[in-house]
């Protein structure tokens, strides 16, 4: 758990002459989630990114992220597509934690004929779960999800989100979503980001 | 379609006989192939023997089977054998080795690359006999295959690594980046599955590479116990029987080579994977 919220600070981030974040501040209270909507291309990766570590602000900072654990459940599922589900958790698990990847497949529901497979023989679908797992797995301090449930069917959508929910008791988390009703079960605070009129988008 | 008065037993005994008939069929053709192509260029050898009709020119395909077998029956054929074998890996190893680190530093730091990109371009444009000649006046011959071999194959190395280590996956980094992914688990998950096919493709062409210039680098400087000596002996008393004989030694033995080099590849994926996990 943070024990300062983590904010940005007047955030600005240009790519060449594209400006896709403009003077952007946000608060993210520890333990609680908060979910970011609008419309695409408004910069709600950007801005994960940017907590994420993978990029740094033009201008404006970002605050109270030093030091923290962090995890990711990205657009993409970013797996090792040649490694087995087990050892695609077991990678990103302390040694001592290695042990609880087969557990936290089973509870996004992954059959266990499934756990041995290379990921790339699996649907779409279980190659999301396992991406969520490995997220939440890890116990950080800071979870990003960007659109965690595109690609889950009908069937199995409801109990992995139980399990997110779960996962994400007492953590700092941004979600990414265009479902307000994910962010409702999530019980998440909406921050809805909208393009800047100064810049002419 | 089976009848429905055969049992399920005999349907799946059907299914496996008629699946190891197909599996057999394929084997015969890979074999096949390449035993006709081998026959239609013996014969083609064997009728251009016949026409210069001179063993000092060209021993036909018989004469030099039988040299061969004479002195495969010899010690000294084994010992040089062994002699350019063992020169000619180190140099393969080396050069794969120290390409490959070079490769991943340059990949990590610009001024590596800077440095170390200009110095492999002239090795690689350079005339490999500038080099023998070169290596003849700095050190003795019994080195000059493995030192020969190395220059030739490490470029191949570095740029074929260079070129996978470029091509990982920037989207599994950034998450290994994110997860905090430990350096050696990193490398078993991630750049070893995306460095290895670049690997064994400059393998391929190093151990052949290493062959040619290994055995070029032994003639020129008459090694003392190398197939370049016998090769160049063979040149001396015209013995066109010797020249191809230890030619095809030469050709064997890089084949084998080759084939050890990608068969030991082949199992680093397993290992990797679970060193990995």
């Amino acid at each position: 758990m943070t024990r300062e919220p983590i904010t940005m600070h007047s955030v600005t981030k240009r790519y060449g002459n594209h400006v896709v974040l403009d003077g952007v501040g946000l608060v993210l209270e520890p333990g609680t989630v908060t979910a970011l909507t609008g419309p695409n291309g408004v910069g709600k990766t950007t801005l994960v990114r940017l907590l994420l570590g993978l990029e740094t602000p033009d201008w404006g900072s970002v605050t109270g992220v030093a030091g923290l654990r962090r995890a990711a459940v990205f657009q993409e599922d970013r797996l090792c597509a040649h490694l087995d589900a087990v050892a695609n958790v077991r990678l990103v698990l302390d040694r001592s934690h290695r042990a609880s990847a087969v557990d936290e497949l089973a509870l996004v529901g992954l059959e266990p004929a499934d756990l041995t497979k290379p990921v790339r023989e699996l649907s779409g679908g279980q190659r999301r779960r396992v991406a969520i797992a490995r997220a939440l797995a890890v116990g950080a301090d800071l979870v990003v999800l960007d659109e965690p449930f595109t690609g889950l069917d009908a069937g199995t959508k409801p109990a992995v989100m139980e399990y997110v929910r779960e996962r994400l008791t007492g953590r700092t988390a941004v979600l990414i979503t265009h479902d307000p009703t994910e962010a409702e079960f999530l019980g998440a605070r909406v921050v809805r980001l909208r393009h800047s009129p100064g810049l002419g988008l | 379609m089976p009848t429905p008065s055969r049992s399920v037993e005999q349907c799946r005994e059907m299914t496996s006989t008629s699946a190891a008939n197909g599996e057999a069929a394929s084997r015969a053709k890979r074999v096949g192939r390449p035993l006709v192509a081998a026959l239609f260029w013996v014969a083609v050898w064997q009728f251009a023997a016949w026409s210069v009709d001179k063993d000092f020119l060209l021993a036909s395909p018989w004469a030099v089977m039988t040299r061969l077998a004479e002195l495969a029956f010899t010690i000294d054929f084994w010992g040089t054998v062994g002699w350019s074998l063992a020169r000619i890996a180190i140099g393969f190893v080396g050069a794969a080795v120290v390409g490959a680190l070079a490769a991943a530093l340059a990949a990590a730091s610009r001024m590596v690359d800077t440095l170390v990109s200009p110095l492999i371009s002239t090795i690689r444009s350079a005339p490999v006999v500038s080099f023998i000649i070169l290596l003849l006046l700095w050190t003795d011959t019994s080195k000059l295959s493995a030192i020969v071999a190395f220059l030739m194959v490490l470029p191949v190395m570095y740029a074929s690594v260079l070129e996978g280590i470029r091509h990982r996956d920037r989207s599994l980094l950034e998450a290994a980046r994110v997860f905090r992914v430990p350096f050696a688990s990193r490398v078993a998950a991630i750049d070893m599955p995306a460095v290895l096919p670049f690997f064994a493709a400059a393998c391929r062409v190093g151990v052949g590479l290493a062959w040619k210039s290994g055995v070029a680098a032994e003639v020129i400087g008459v090694a003392d116990g190398s197939i370049g000596e016998r090769l160049y002996e063979a040149k001396l008393f015209l013995s066109s029987e010797d020249i191809l004989a230890w030619t095809l030694v030469i050709v064997v033995l890089s084949v084998a080579c080759e084939s050890a080099v990608l068969r030991l590849l082949r199992r680093v994926p397993g290992r990797v994977e679970r060193s990995a996990s």
